[in-house]
């Protein structure tokens, strides 16, 4: 873990629905916001229910459990910020609970990732201050 | 019949030369668009008295103070990225058709070889990021590396070609086939500049699958088209180019790519529909596309969403000619903005416009009587507008 002033990369602005998501990955949770009314799960957060307009949620708990659904990899650099990281994919992974998330599968390189490649989630405290949930490879047990 | 199809018509459009490198101002450069607009209709700067601009700057004030507008009445402004140009155009067929304004200017400029881009990432990173998904962006995205359009799009891009198995042949012919009509417009910054099979093949990776012939050019200069309602462009100095259809449409939900249940369903795909009724036309009407080509795998998209072909299938379709002049259906007449220059697609609506005028020489397509130009920008949003003679 290293202290935000020495962490090169960007971080999340702690802010409003975002602050409360990533809250919870620094109790190494990945939750989403579940509409009270109508059940359906979301991400990116939202204000409303975009299936049936309530104003009421709950933060559930996922199972951490998905697959890679795209992927965009960064051949050369395009933020200073994660030069050294080049090249990297920007992975989008499907929960089972049906959203879809960006993020990084951290134990494979980018021409490895397939579509419905079996993931799981892990969390990355990469300062004091915000941990960033990521992915490995799921093997059977 | 649609109460606004062919109400409204562009009479004029114009443009600065395309270089990397200039001694002008942003403002400067959509100024003397702007001139060379009015010049081509026959208008003089006091005339406008509406604009719809797609870019955040220069403002309708920054513009009017230096044209010597008298009495601006009209002015409104679409945010959405590279779809806003032809977004503007429906928004300006309305304002002159209703009577709210006589003529309305919408201009493009951007130094955006030389200066830093006015939207977005330029070089050295992003600069105030689009309220319209830049929330989304800086709290989901970018801490994960991800900010700039070649990469955003390489998510849709990704997947498409692992779904479909589009083959490289398929972006390529894109690409070539812009460059092939590029070296045919003197205006084209890439003319006498050969692209050929190995070139693009063996060009560096920007953002996987895009290789740089897959992207479109940073370029600095300016465009300007001016639309007026049917009545008054039937006085002026050219012949008018009717507003037969106009559409704007949006994926679901527009700020957030990963959250799409369909995943390909970008904002052309809602809007194309809508504006083929309104002009009672269809896909197989076509004369020519002009189609907004940030990148060659977008072009395969919208292709789709056109109705062109069927889903997966475009990469094929593009292939052997077809979106070549001589071919089955003409694209990008001009070079786009893989090969032109990059004014978030203002080109592409001159281009059109003189195409159905019969004023495009060596790359005129042969009868051109009725063309389509699609806007696509930001996560996805498009539109387009159907044009006839
Ligand atoms: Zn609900």
């Amino acid at each position: 873990m290293e202290t935000t002033a020495k962490y090169k990369r960007l971080l999340p602005p702690m802010r409003g629905l975002a602050r409360d998501f990533y809250s919870w990955c620094k109790k190494h949770e990945l939750r989403f916001q579940k509409c009270s009314a109508c059940g359906t799960w979301r991400h990116v957060p939202r204000e409303m229910c975009p299936q049936c307009g309530s104003f009421d949620y709950q933060w559930a708990k996922s199972s951490g459990r998905g697959q890679v659904f795209s992927w965009a990899t960064t051949t050369q650099p395009m933020l200073p910020h994660f030069a050294d990281d080049v090249p990297y994919a920007t992975v989008i992974v499907e929960l089972d609970e049906g959203v879809r998330m960006a993020t990084w599968v951290v134990d494979i390189p980018p021409d490895q990732l397939r579509i419905g490649l079996p993931v799981e989630v892990i969390f990355d405290d990469v300062t004091e201050d915000v941990t960033l949930p990521k992915f490995r490879v799921r093997r059977p047990a | 019949m649609h109460p606004l199809k062919d109400k409204a018509c562009i009479v004029g459009v114009g443009e600065t030369p395309y270089t990397r490198g200039t001694d002008r101002s942003q403002l400067s450069q959509i100024l003397h668009a702007t001139m060379a607009a009015l010049d081509d209709a026959g208008l003089k700067p006091h005339d406008i008295d509406g604009m719809v601009l797609p870019m955040p700057m220069p403002t309708a004030e920054h513009l009017a103070a230096n044209l010597g507008i008298p009495d601006l009445r009209y002015t409104a402004s679409s945010n959405i990225g590279g779809a806003a140009p032809v977004a503007a155009v429906q928004t300006a067929a309305l304002a002159v058709a209703m009577g709210i304004a006589r003529h309305v200017l919408i201009p493009v400029g951007w130094n955006a070889y030389s200066g830093a881009g006015v939207r977005g990432a330029g070089r050295g990173g992003p600069v105030g990021l689009p309220p319209s998904f830049g929330l989304t962006m800086s709290e989901y995205y970018m801490p994960y590396g991800l900010a700039v359009p070649a990469q955003w799009f390489a998510w849709l891009a990704t997947r498409y070609v692992e779904q479909y198995k589009v083959p490289l042949e398929g972006p390529a012919a894109v690409a070539l086939a812009a460059r092939k009509h590029a070296h045919l417009n003197e205006k084209a910054f890439m003319r006498n500049r050969p692209l050929t099979m190995d070139d693009y093949r063996n060009a560096r990776m920007v953002a996987q699958p895009f290789r740089l012939f897959d992207c479109c050019l940073e370029t600095d200069g300016a465009c300007a088209v001016i639309i007026s309602s049917a009545e008054r462009a039937r006085d002026l100095k050219q012949p008018p180019i009717y507003i037969s259809g106009a559409a704007e449409g949006h994926p679901l939900p527009a700020d957030d790519i990963p959250g799409r249940k369909d995943f390909f369903k970008i904002g052309l795909y809602f809007a194309a529909p809508k504006a083929f009724e309104m002009a009672e036309v269809t896909v197989n009407d076509l004369d020519f596309v002009q189609i907004y080509d940030c990148f060659t795998h977008i072009v395969l998209l919208e292709l789709e969403a056109l109705g062109v072909c069927k889903p997966g299938e475009a990469g094929q379709f593009v292939q052997h000619g077809r979106i070549e002049l001589g071919g089955e259906l003409p694209f990008n007449t001009h070079g786009g903005l893989l090969s032109e220059a990059h004014v978030a697609g203002v080109n592409h609506i001159a281009e059109a416009t003189r195409q159905l005028r019969h004023q495009c020489a060596e790359r005129q397509v042969k009868d051109a009587a009725l063309g389509v130009v699609t806007g696509f920008g930001d996560f996805g949003d498009g539109s387009l507008i159907v044009l006839r003679r």
